[in-house]
């Protein structure tokens, strides 16, 4: 007589703990995980052991359904493998073979315990099959969230790195903007600026555009919105850096640009400490010092 | 209701904002703020919002419209102490305040009041009321 096939899954999990654990480490060995370097073999034993006793008592509280209730504890951990997985810089194959290498050990199992009678070996292999394939979808979902997380981490980043603000001087910002500007990343220049006026206390804050490949009336207006943000909190805004070609293109496009603008940060630089009732002059070298 | 106080320092009035506006305070202070010009005789109008965390529109231009009362009335409106945020917001919604002067904070603008006030007195003409963008 045939049996439920999760009741053969139980039951072969709990008999042949010892060989089908076995059987995965060493399925795990071969795997390329190990060969990576990325974990040690006790380690992924470790997680192998807890993973393989969370789901024997799954299957143990009456659970088939990988979604249900019992499998929560379960469906945890395998979600902080594949967590460390993904920051670990694992491959999407790796990290769902840990759980699918777990197939070959079980089926192998429920076949030496139920060969002769066909019915109970397909339900036993149907259950552990649909089982282990929830929890290996499972372990990639959460792998590709923490990978969309790394990702969107490290965007954020580089939005903040490619943002700073300079203090040249007591009261002198600058501002070299690199790259292409849009509305995204104009927005935290124009916050970052004006956080950095307010904890510096700055009268003069200098936009050098050397570092913008194209100016468009798009990122003018950008720039334009900017210099008056910076004008309502009670400092003065240059802009510098713009290059000879990128002038003739705005002139052609008739964009226009009505601040300050200087050829050259140090042109720029200059001009903020004149404003500031500052002067650079060149020191008398004594004869001693030439020497 | 409640009335922002104005204080008159020397020739200048100063009005903090310490509440957030809402449209009736707002008008009010315009109307408070007219009468006391025109009874003190002051040059200089300081408006201090570093506590005004949110701004509409109407406020943005209650702050126009102040400044252009007061220069009718030969006084200058200077406003110190903006935040990011609000200066992110009044630029977004198109008012950049152009004809008010602007300043980090009150000491840099009553700086910026008495070198207005001690060049006018250089040229020894007080109507001279041209106003030089910031």
């Amino acid at each position: 007589m045939s049996m439920d096939g999760a009741e053969v899954l139980k039951r072969t999990l709990i008999e042949d703990e010892a060989a089908i654990l076995d059987a995965w480490y060493a399925s795990l060995r071969e795997g390329t995980s190990l060969q990576s370097g990325r974990i040690r073999e006790a380690e992924l034993q470790t997680q192998a052991k807890a993973v393989y006793g969370q789901l024997r008592d799954a299957l143990a509280n009456g659970g088939v359904e990988a979604d249900g209730e019992q499998y929560t504890s379960l469906r945890e951990a395998l979600a902080d493998i594949s967590r460390s997985r993904a920051i670990q810089g694992f491959t999407p194959t790796d990290t769902a073979n840990f759980v699918f290498s777990l197939k070959a050990p079980v089926f192998a199992a429920i076949g030496k315990a139920h060969g002769t009678d066909a019915a109970t070996l397909a339900a036993g292999t149907w259950a552990a099959s649909k089982i282990l394939d929830r929890l290996g979808l499972h372990t990639m979902e959460v792998f590709l969230e923490s990978r969309e997380e790394v990702i969107g981490r490290q965007g954020q980043e580089i939005a903040e790195l490619s943002t700073p603000v300079v203090r040249l001087w007591d009261g002198i910002l600058a501002l070299p903007l690199i790259g292409t500007l849009d509305s995204a990343r104009t927005g935290v220049v124009m916050e970052n600026l004006l956080q950095a006026i307010v904890d510096e206390e700055a009268e003069i804050a200098i936009i050098d555009i050397t570092g913008v490949p194209t100016v468009d009336t798009l990122v003018a207006q950008h720039l334009l919105k900017t210099v008056a943000a910076a004008r309502l909190m009670g400092a003065d805004c240059f802009v510098s850096g713009i290059r000879p070609q990128i002038a003739q293109t705005m002139v052609h496009l008739g964009v226009e640009l009505n601040v300050v603008s200087k050829a050259t940060l140090a042109d720029a630089f200059a001009l903020a400490l004149r404003q500031t009732g500052r002067k650079v002059v060149r020191q008398q070298v004594s004869a001693e010092g030439r020497r | 209701m409640d009335r922002i106080p104005i204080l008159k320092l020397g020739g200048v009035l100063i009005v903090t904002i310490q509440v957030d506006m809402h449209d009736r305070l707002a008008l009010a202070l315009e109307e408070d703020l007219t009468a006391m010009i025109v009874r003190t005789g002051a040059r200089a109008v300081l408006i201090e919002i570093s506590a005004l965390e949110i701004v509409d529109s109407f406020i943005g231009r209650m702050l126009v419209s102040i400044a252009a009362v007061s220069r009718i009335l030969d006084a200058d409106t200077v406003v110190a102490g903006m935040r990011p945020a609000v200066a992110i917001t009044l630029v977004e919604l198109g008012l950049e305040l152009t004809g008010i002067k602007t300043a980090l904070n009150v000491e840099r603008g009553m700086a910026l009041i008495q070198s207005r006030l001690a060049e006018e007195e250089e040229d020894g003409c007080g109507g001279d009321r041209e106003v030089h963008e910031g």
